[in-house]
């Protein structure tokens, strides 16, 4: 009885170790790519970054030298004009989904945005070419900004209504006994409670709406010139980033790399200040 | 409760005539307030549907002309106003398999270490580190691909790979490096990062007296697990949907190594094309309203595809967590 037991209690054992190994295996290779992609757009973005990137504009094609100030500006009034239109939207659902929110409606209303964000961003881009260059008849910076507040309205909503419920019950509580309306509790005392939280939210979701590429494809287009006409084709990193990478000329794929650390940087330095700001308040909660 | 508390006090009969008017107004700034914001979640609801409708009317034309044969032929002949798109979904469907197959079980791994095995302090970065993966932009990806893994899959995993399971179809042929491997390799790395935060959530999820009680009876930390693992079937089915949603509408990664050439070939090594590939390298390009058309009723399949799958998958993690949150 005895004999069989302890060998089977050893495979038992065994078996647990190697799932143990497997996993930690698993971790492992998953980290691989991560520190692979991180440190070679480090190493390459570095080498490739310099002050010409930044004030310069694109050289003519196949010449050396020049850099991305075009874009640069293109990128940011895209942004612009994308939180202009969705941080509205956004933040105002967010703050009907707290407030409001425990209906069955509010919750249909949750659904949709999850489900709106994983609409893959060129379909968006498509959307956005429907409403905004047809009716238009030319590309334009306006639509790739309309496309980009629809991919930031889902984020926006959800952060937003996040980080109000973060603030404890007692504000509120307190706003009310002082005999202050809901609404004015809601606009004064707990929106100021959670705006650290939902600014570094908003941070982050024009941050990633900056690393999109595939709905200015057909919006904004592009523009190796000078614009900042919104009802005009517009430059944008990301959209530098797929021509110079594509091209066969070193100094193009180089400057790719530049664009590519630019926009990584910016993405991972405000994913941590995210992070940062959303863990160290009401924790205990 | 906005309501209730402000009529409570106007129904007072004897309150003074002050607080009843500053009651009033009271009612009428959260009225105002409420709806304002209610209006903007309808917006957000609306969204959804306003995408969907134009992109309706925008593929009217093709679905007229080629009716649902437009999802079974491989004929794309922008000069011959000639459209179907079986190609790119092959392509979309095979690319997201690739990565699918890959990235579960990697993924499974990882949410059992951090739900499962690994100490608190470990838990946190490492959570951190794998939500940086989805924070990469997928052009920065696409970056990567070209220049380091296609030619990394050309000069050393195509050919061992040819060499020794190159009896397979799915191995056959010249390595160009760009492909359906490519494309699945990187799609595999780009959601990795949802299915594992997923599934890691799904399993912590689990009360822990499911594994006090296995502990209890003297299982060890495998077995545990295993149990863990049997009850939260549903949610990591909920986390691998989500994950394949995902997949199938990368665009920029999957174009920048797929090899875009519309055909259909047994062997992973041959360059593929996928819907949202198709759109990012034609759309801007399309001359004619029936090629648009064609490409907006590719988008339009993309969108029905993403949103049952997203909506699937949002139900089943929804109604896993609601069952174990009481």
């Amino acid at each position: 009885m005895i004999t069989p037991r302890t060998s089977y209690d050893l495979w038992r054992k065994i078996k647990n170790a190697l799932m143990a190994v497997f996993s930690v295996l698993c971790v492992v290779v998953a980290i691989a790519p991560l520190v692979m992609i991180f440190s070679y757009t480090l190493v390459q973005g570095i080498g490739a970054l310099n002050l010409d990137f930044f004030i310069n504009m694109p050289k003519p094609v196949g010449e050396a030298g020049g850099g991305m100030a075009n874009a640069l500006v293109g990128t940011g009034i895209l942004l612009a004009i994308g939180a202009c239109i969705g941080l509205p939207i956004g933040i105002l659902a967010g703050v009907y989904l707290a407030e409001y929110g425990n209906n069955r409606f509010a919750a249909v209303v949750r659904f949709m945005a999850d489900v709106l964000s994983g609409v893959p961003s060129i379909v968006v881009g498509v959307v956005a070419y429907i409403l905004v260059v047809l009716p238009m008849n030319h590309f334009s910076a306006f639509a790739g900004g309309v496309a980009l507040a629809i991919l930031m309205i889902p984020t926006v909503t959800r952060t937003t209504e996040e980080m109000i419920r973060l603030v404890p019950h007692s504000y509120r509580e307190a706003g009310l006994a002082l005999g202050l309306p809901w609404w004015k509790t809601t606009v004064r005392i707990i929106l100021p409670a959670a705006l650290k939280g939902i600014t570094t939210g908003i941070l982050l979701a024009i941050a990633r709406a900056a690393g999109e590429t595939a709905p200015l494809l057909f919006t904004a287009l592009g523009n190796r010139f000078w614009s900042t006409a919104i009802d005009q084709p517009i430059a944008s990193l990301t959209v530098f980033i797929f021509d110079y990478a594509k091209a066969p000329f070193e100094d193009w794929n180089r400057q790719a790399w530049a664009a590519g650390f630019v926009l990584i940087a910016l993405i991972f330095v405000l994913s941590l200040i995210f992070r940062y700001v959303t863990r160290s308040r009401y924790v205990e909660r | 409760m906005a309501g209730g508390e402000g009529s409570a006090v106007a129904s007072v009969p004897s309150a003074p005539l002050r607080t009843r008017v500053a009651a009033k107004r009271r009612n009428v700034g959260d009225f105002v307030f409420k709806n304002l914001t209610l209006l903007f979640a309808v917006l957000v609801l609306s969204l959804v549907f306003l995408m969907a409708y134009e992109m309706y009317l925008g593929s009217r034309p093709s679905i007229e002309k080629f009716g649902w044969s437009f999802l079974t032929r491989t004929i794309w002949d922008p000069v011959a106003e000639e459209y179907g798109a079986l190609p790119f979904m092959f392509g979309t469907v095979v690319s997201s398999l690739i990565g699918l197959l890959i990235a579960l079980p990697l993924s499974l791994g990882i949410a059992i270490f951090l739900s499962e095995l690994a100490p608190r302090w470990l838990e946190r970065p490492l959570s951190f580190l794998i939500e940086l993966l989805a924070a990469i932009p997928s052009i920065v990806y696409g970056l990567w691909g070209i220049f380091v893994m296609v030619p990394w899959l050309r000069t050393a995993v195509q050919p061992f790979l040819g060499k020794t399971l190159g009896f397979l179809p799915l191995f056959k042929g010249p390595s160009y490096g760009f492909g359906m491997l490519a494309a699945g390799l990187i799609l595999a790395i780009m959601i990795l990062p949802i299915i594992t935060s997923i599934s890691r959530d799904v399993l912590k999820s689990i009360p822990d007296i499911y594994r006090e009680a296995a502990l209890g009876i003297g299982a060890t930390r495998w077995e545990t697990t295993r149990i863990i693992l049997k009850n939260a079937r549903s949610g990591i089915l909920g986390a691998t949907l989500l994950g394949l949603g995902r997949a199938v509408g990368e665009t920029m990664a999957v174009t920048m190594v797929i090899g875009n050439r519309p055909e259909i070939a047994a062997s992973l090594f041959s360059p593929g094309y996928s819907m949202a590939s198709v759109l990012a390298n034609e759309f801007a390009e399309a001359t004619t309203a029936m090629y648009t058309s064609a490409l907006v009723e590719i988008a339009f399949v993309l969108f029905i595809v993403t949103v049952l799958l997203n909506a699937a998958a949002r139900l089943i993690v929804w109604s896993f967590t609601k069952r174990f949150s009481k």
